[in-house]
């Protein structure tokens, strides 16, 4: 039977009383949010927070939004209701892809955007999606909010740049006109972590590409993402080409490690051939072609 | 702390530490049995009830998050003596052999049905996709969803 050492629990009705909760109990305090990271966390002593600070009531941060020249997705969307966002799917196709190969149905219903990003769990996928889109974490702090571009936010396996006070309000997304955008994973069996998985979203001035981005899970990308594959394609001709040559550069950067759920160069070859295989799809669905 | 949960629509108040999982207040502190307690990990998904309408994992929600909120189970899927259709489905289809799978399976049937009243294959698969069969028995569990969906009042229908 697995069950978590002694903590205390609290329920924040808003976004300043979670604030006030976290200031109150400092760094032993952590933030619970669809919970299916941190709980399991918990009952392996993996994590002894002193105490929880439960923002399920927080429906005010539950929205997908058009917000300006932005897609805005709060914190506290499920993986659920990001998947069955029409929203989503219209200008990021590459969301859908994701969620479809996170976890569950019945997982999606509870696990959140915001704890997915919070916990850097280094194989998760939105990580990797999110850096694929050059996105932005929106955060709270007691003395106001400030973002930070999500290709900077994790500073480590399980670390981010959310402060001790802090609390992941919103994700947003720039919204650019002449783009495509996808995600391809390779998993042991369905709802596992990534062995490896690779996003990308792509801008086309006729067949040149005009804009990159690559986001890697799994696979040891610093801030899961691929600047140099990126760097490669800008001005680059949207030919198979290039986007096997982006794929090669990919997995030459990342870092993979051999765990139970493979060697290094098998991991690398995915790196490289899932990247090229969503550079296909993005450039399809950015030039209309699916 | 002192929690209130409604469940199968009866109110129940009991004193809790929040480490308990809402697996066990259902079991041990309620004695619904009926929702099964398999993995611990959220990957088997025998315990598979519904929280504030969706399927949850119950061993990965504290009892104390669900203070104030509504949770049904596998007891609360027939009205009095009448079977829920899925309940019936099971039966006439042999969707279980062991049957520790069945109330989890059962609780995800009721809510895609709720909401796609007419799934394909695919869509049934896909929606118990999180949860296991030891015995296998999955084309049977098919089977049985799609019988419950061909009659929607159940019984009545199929005589």
């Amino acid at each position: 039977m697995q069950v978590p050492a002694h903590f205390e629990y609290e329920r924040a009705t808003s976004v300043d009383h979670a604030l006030a909760l976290l200031a109150k109990w400092g760094s032993e305090a952590r933030v619970v949010a669809g919970g299916h990271s941190l709980i399991p966390m918990m009952k392996l002593r993996l994590a002894r927070p002193e105490a929880l600070i439960d923002i399920n009531d927080l429906g005010e941060l539950a929205y997908v939004r058009l917000d300006g020249d932005a897609l805005a997705i709060g914190a506290m969307t499920r993986h659920a209701d990001l998947l069955a966002s029409p929203l989503v799917g219209e200008h990021y196709p590459i969301f859908h892809d994701a969620e479809k190969v996170i976890a569950d149905p019945v997982v999606r219903n509870r696990g959140t955007v915001g704890g997915s990003l919070c916990q850097a769990d280094p194989s998760e996928d939105l990580s990797a999606a999110f850096a694929a889109v050059d996105a932005a974490a929106v955060i709270r702090a007691p003395g106001g909010t400030r973002r930070v571009p999500v290709r900077q936010f994790h500073t480590g396996p399980y670390e981010t740049v959310v402060g001790p006070g802090e609390l992941l309000t919103e994700i947003a997304v720039p919204i650019r006109p002449g783009g495509g955008s996808a995600y391809e994973k390779v998993e042991r069996r369905v709802g596992d972590w990534a062995v490896a998985a690779a996003g990308a979203a792509v801008w086309l001035d006729g067949d040149t590409i005009t804009d990159a981005g690559i986001g890697l899970t799994a696979v040891g990308a610093e801030h899961f993402h691929a600047p140099e594959a990126e760097e490669f394609l800008r001005g680059s001709p949207a030919t198979d080409a290039s986007l096997v040559e982006a794929g090669r550069i990919a997995a030459e950067h990342c870092e993979p490690v051999a765990d139970q759920r493979g060697p290094v160069d098998y991991k690398r070859h995915l790196a490289g051939e899932l990247t090229t295989r969503a550079l296909r799809r993005a450039v399809a669905r950015a030039s209309g072609r699916v | 702390m002192q929690i209130t949960v409604t469940v199968n629509g009866d109110e129940h108040t009991a004193e809790v530490e929040p480490r308990l999982l809402l697996v066990h207040f259902l079991r041990d502190t309620l004695g619904l049995t009926g929702t099964h307690w398999g993995c611990d990990t959220s990957n088997c998904g025998v315990c598979v009830v519904w929280l504030d309408g969706a399927p949850v994992k119950s061993c990965t929600v504290l009892a104390v998050m669900a203070d104030g909120r509504t949770v049904r189970t596998v007891e609360g899927l027939a009205a009095g003596a009448d079977l829920d259709p899925v309940q019936e489905g099971f039966v006439r289809c042999h969707g279980l052999q062991c049957g520790f799978c069945t109330p989890g399976m059962m609780m995800t049937a009721r809510w895609l049905l709720d909401r796609n009243p007419d799934p394909s294959e695919d869509e049934i698969r896909e929606a118990i996709s999180g949860q296991s069969c030891r015995c296998t028995g999955y084309e049977n569990i098919v089977r049985a969803v799609q019988w419950a969906a061909a009659h929607p009042a159940g019984e009545v229908a199929a005589q």
